[in-house]
């Protein structure tokens, strides 16, 4: 029998087992599923692959992909090309970690539990926050769930939006809110920052909260000093999305007030993956903990007085609380999680920082270059890794040309808004060259210049 | 290892694990770019530590863990079984791990291959039309599939207000269904675990949206009158969605899409064998019947003149449930199952999970109670509610398995049994480990007579002892 | 288990101590059993309105969630602040320092409706 790679028992157990059952056949075992409802016949799937044949067969399907094992990256828009280091993907790679079921039962599950804490305590230090939980599946559904948090706790069905955020995650918070009577208000986005004012004249006494991100989708750094004391005047719940990557050079969002912060972890650690899976992060004050979604892991003792970990304040999830839990969530992102664990251990303090700087400094490179070839980013403004460039040209056609010099130039932005389709976001990680970079800047200029010249 | 010793508390100053590139280029000083009100004042706070102690703490944290590679996981409704190691192999391959998530479609054919292929082959596999791999869990799947039963009815003109439930349900259905802007109904299962048709007629009426049904239901048990159960709710106007956790049961034996389900969502974490990674990442595709591929969120993956590309114009789709399309390194492993197994396997895996619950079954109804009848499909529900007399309840009967080297079962669901312990052995155990198993089984429901204290007192040889949960729950210590 | 004569009982397993026109409401011994544990409890403030038969707070165990139920209807004029820190106070004295909230009655008519020890007794056994 082909396809029979996984199965333990032989045709001898089986007849042994039918026998101890009782049953003559296996048939005997199906005899509460209607005749009528049985597939007659098999599934209509190609025939069984051995294991080499399916490598060869994946192995063909990965190579027909512009990977960034080939190309040089510059794509950005939520999903980066950092480097993981080894390290980080022996210790994933582990059986005991990722074959390993969700931390239930705590007394055999120490190490998952444990790395969930470390990751718990990192992400509430990088965010400034008192309280993270044990993740989301990824930034956008982070950020909904914040948002429906923040609606749940005012009772208020406003919510205000900075237009400069990632317009994917805003697709999911809008999706996310389908289920209810709640609305988005967003602020405008031409000058690619947000107006601290404009936030200010949209928050009213239905409002909710207020939701920014920072550095936004267009890379640049929002001035969230002033948004931060227009939401407090309001007093009204300020959500902020940041970049983790950032938050060794950036200040966290508690410095601004945030009650919650969110973020898109994948940066940390984890591969693009074709964008998934990916790590979603909340983080809150204590005062609102048992709002939050998800998983949250606790240190406690056991019967001999000896520290320990567990799953902690449970009553607010799905599996007991039900209909009313905090949100729906029950698998989430662990190993990803254990991912970003091991790599900010291996960044650590120092690296973190430095992490930050290279970028900042790689991006400001290719600024300069293109300044003196006359060519201005698309938006004034502080950026740290990430920016937006109108090439003058369609930049879906752009990034398709470019392929053939090896690059995978930026994302063009026309899928988002159309009156910015001549626009390429461009992203510079710790990963890329100057030489890399120079290539890029040759295509940009060669290709008719931009739209915002010097 | 000292449990509860951080990579934080073993960080001393100097140390460092991070070597990064120099690139050739000026530095930029962050405090010349950003406002001083934007720069970070005061360290962050991680850890300072060498790659060397990196590798010990986590290395010596993960054999804390019990996991698949080491033993038994029995746990109804999970479905442990193996997870194959050419899936780690496949979804670590260049070409889909470095593959960023925009990339021209002609670009990224492959990728998109495998997510329209094993989308087609999950269709196949439950009788659908068509289907999203996006979501990233089963509840996640559960929360797109409640949101299109909502632009369904939108669509019809008229919005409806409920959604039935069974009482036997996991805990995600009710919340997702709430999530989703419903008010869930509870429906009361008959005297043999199942659905009962004239008993739903009195739950069912226009304001009625939906059903969530589980087949196999979280007893282990199919849903005899599944037809008439489908059949009542499409007369009033309703639609049927299927949680398809219980999938591994019906395997090349039954197909939702024939028994009447119009949305139906899968665990690849569960059914298709990819890894649970200590809670996650998962993934929950959603697969349709025809009339309602419109409300299908986007971007929607088709293939059009032998090319496969991403669609953002589909119909009245309910819109974005993802920031991108799933968690695509899952789908590899799933896909690479799926065409190892081909559809004899597939149907062998349905074979074997019915013949090993039902031998576990039988080794063990004389020592434990089960409820709902002497067969069962790949799982079932038995009760130590008998152990009461003894003061032993089946937190303590779970803590005391962990003394043999076993996961124990699901515990305390479906709340309708009392005491439960929900049993799955999946198809990838041997008869040896089942036997295994039935003994410990045994030798607890022996030891609840003569020793309840050692049953009471357990775990006795884990690597903690019973953990204090209220404890934990009182002094919220949640981070560093 | 134990169950004061002279107070007034739902089928929820709330008690009741009528204090003038004062409702003293806490939840009955029974219930604290059942459930285990308590770590937290979820109390109104001082100035909501309650309504009979209608939940007020929760209280909660690792594992478990209950509703509490309000006897009566009328305005909350205390909260028993010790609670919050000090959750076990319910399962060592539910009568005593275990009392949840006082309410003003704005119908002491409703106090008829519950029942009494005997009653309540022959629920639980």
């Amino acid at each position: 029998m082909s396809g029979a790679c996984y199965f333990p028992n032989t045709a001898a157990d089986r007849k042994a087992m039918l026998e101890a059952i009782g049953a003559y056949r296996f048939e005997d075992l199906l005899e509460d599923i209607p005749e009528v409802l049985r597939i007659k016949g098999g599934l209509d799937l190609k025939p069984a692959l051995s294991e080499y044949e399916a490598r060869k067969l994946l192995g063909r399907l990965a190579g027909l992909n512009a990977s960034a094992e080939a190309y040089a990256c510059f794509m950005g828009a939520g999903s980066y090309d950092h480097y993981v280091p080894s390290i980080v993907s022996e210790i994933a790679s582990r059986p005991e970690f990722y074959t390993a079921y969700t931390p239930y039962q705590a007394e055999i599950s120490q190490g998952t539990l444990q790395s969930i804490y470390e990751f718990q305590s990192m992400m509430a230090r990088l965010t400034g926050m008192e309280i993270s939980n044990a993740s989301l599946y990824d930034g956008a559904t982070a950020m909904a769930e914040a948002v429906l948090m923040a609606l749940g706790m005012s009772r208020k069905s406003k919510v205000v939006a900075s237009g400069c955020m990632n317009p994917m995650r805003l697709g999911v918070i809008n999706t996310y809110l389908e289920g209810g009577t709640a609305e988005v208000v967003m602020t405008g986005r031409e000058e690619g920052v947000t107006r601290p004012e404009d936030i200010a004249s949209l928050v009213d006494e239905d409002t909710g909260c207020v939701i920014v991100e920072s550095p936004n989708f267009f890379g640049l750094a929002e001035d969230l000093e002033a948004i931060g004391a227009a939401v407090k005047d309001k007093n009204v719940l300020f959500i902020v999305s940041v970049d983790p990557t950032s938050l060794g050079i950036l200040a966290p969002p508690s410095a601004f007030g945030a009650d919650i912060a969110v973020g898109e972890g994948q940066s940390l650690g984890n591969p693009m993956n074709y964008g998934g899976p990916n790590l979603g992060f909340i983080a809150t004050t204590r005062k609102h903990m048992r709002k939050l979604p998800g998983r949250i892991v606790g240190k406690t003792v056991d019967a001999d007085g000896n520290p320990c970990f567990c799953l902690t304040l449970q009553t607010r999830e799905q599996h007991i609380r039900r209909e009313r839990a905090t949100s729906n969530i029950c698998t989430n992102q662990a190993l990803n999680a254990l991912s970003a664990t091991v790599y900010l251990s291996w960044l650590g303090e120092q690296g973190l920082r430095e992490l930050g700087e290279t970028c900042l400094s790689l991006a400001a490179y290719a600024a300069r270059e293109l300044k003196a070839l006359g060519i201005m980013p698309r938006f004034a403004g502080p950026f740290f890794k990430e920016f937006a460039v109108d090439l003058g040209v369609d930049a879906e056609t752009f990034v398709e040309d470019a392929l053939e010099h090896g690059i995978l130039a930026g994302v063009p932005l026309g899928r988002f808004y159309p009156d910015l389709k001549n626009c390429l976001l461009v992203a510079f990680t710790e990963k890329r060259t100057r030489a890399e970079i120079d290539i890029l800047v040759s295509l940009i200029a060669g290709a008719g210049g931009g739209g915002a010249k010097a | 290892m000292n449990i509860g010793t951080t990579m934080l508390d073993k960080s001393e100053r100097g140390k460092r694990a991070f070597t990064l590139p120099r690139p050739d280029v000026e530095k930029v000083d962050p405090a010349s770019v950003f406002a001083s009100g934007l720069i970070r004042e005061g360290p962050v706070g991680l850890p300072e530590v060498s790659e060397p102690e990196i590798a010990r703490h986590f290395v010596n944290l993960s054999v804390l863990n019990h996991h698949v590679d080491r033993d038994f996981y029995p746990l109804g409704s999970c479905t442990m079984k193996y997870n194959p190691k050419v899936g780690g192999h496949v979804s670590a391959l260049p070409g889909f791990s470095g593959l960023h998530p925009m990339v021209p479609d002609s670009a990224a054919q492959g990728a998109l291959a495998v997510m329209y292929e094993v989308g087609r082959a999950l269709c196949e596999i439950t009788g659908m039309d068509d289907i999203t791999v996006a979501p990233a869990a089963g509840a996640h799947g559960e929360l797109t599939g409640m949101l299109m039963v909502r632009a369904y009815h939108a669509a019809q003109g008229k919005q409806r207000k409920k959604v039935l439930i069974p009482d036997s349900a996991h805990g995600t259905n009710p919340a997702s269904v709430a999530v989703a802007g419903y008010e869930s109904v509870e429906v009361p299962s008959g005297p043999d675990g199942r659905i009962e048709p004239g008993a739903l007629k009195e739950f069912l009426g226009d304001d009625v949206a939906a059903i969530m049904i589980t087949n196999p239901n979280t007893l282990g048990l199919f849903e005899t009158h599944i037809r008439e159960v489908t059949d009542l709710v499409h007369e009033s106007g309703g639609l049927v969605y299927m949680d398809g956790a219980n999938m591994n049961a019906l395997l090349g034996i039954s197909r939702p899409g024939d028994f009447g389900v119009d949305i139906v969502h899968l665990n690849l974490h569960k059914t298709f064998s990819t890894p649970h990674g200590g809670g996650g990442p998962g993934s929950g595709p959603v697969a349709v019947k025809r009339h309602l591929i419109p409300f299908l969120p986007v971007p929607y993956i088709c293939k059009q003149d032998g090319a496969y590309r991403r669609s953002w114009e589909h119909g009245k789709s309910i819109g974005r449930i993802h920031t991108f399309y799933g968690n695509f390194a899952v789908m590899v492993r799933a896909y690479c199952y799926i065409i190892m197994m081909g559809p004899d396997g597939i149907r062998r895996v349905a074979e074997d999970s019915l013949i090993n619950a039902n031998y576990l079954l039988a080794r063990v109804k004389d020592r434990l109670d089960v409820p709902y009848g002497e067969k069962c499909k790949h799982e079932f529900v038995a009760s130590g509610k008998k152990f009461l007399a003894r003061g032993v309840r089946t937190n303590d009967i779970a803590k005391r398995l962990m003394d043999y080297g076993f996961h124990p079962p699901t515990v305390y669901f479906p709340l309708i049994v009392e005491e439960a312990l929900m049993i799955e052995p999946t198809e990838t155990e041997s008869r040896a480990t089942l036997d295994s198993f039935a003994e410990a089984l045994i030798k607890i429901s022996e030891e609840i007579e003569s020793d309840p204290e050692l049953v009471k007192g357990a775990p006795h040889n884990t690597p903690v002892r019973r953990v204090d949960e209220a404890g934990a729950a009182r002094s919220l210590d949640v981070a560093q | 288990m134990q169950v004061p004569e002279e107070l007034h009982y739902t089928k929820d397993h709330e008690w009741l101590r009528v204090e003038g026109d004062t409702a003293v409401v806490g939840i009955t011994d029974y219930a604290q059993s059942q459930l285990g544990d308590i770590v937290y409890v979820e109390l109104p403030q001082v100035g909501d309105e309650v309504a009979a038969s209608k939940p007020f707070g929760t209280v909660e165990a690792v594992k478990a969630v209950s509703d509490i139920i309000s006897p009566v209807s009328g305005e909350v004029t205390e909260v028993n602040d010790d609670i919050a820190a000090a959750p076990e106070k319910i399962k060592e004295s539910p009568y005593g320092d275990g009392w949840l909230i006082k309410i003003k009655m704005s119908d002491a008519g409703e106090v008829d409706a519950l029942l009494k020890a005997a009653d309540y007794k022959g629920i639980i056994a």
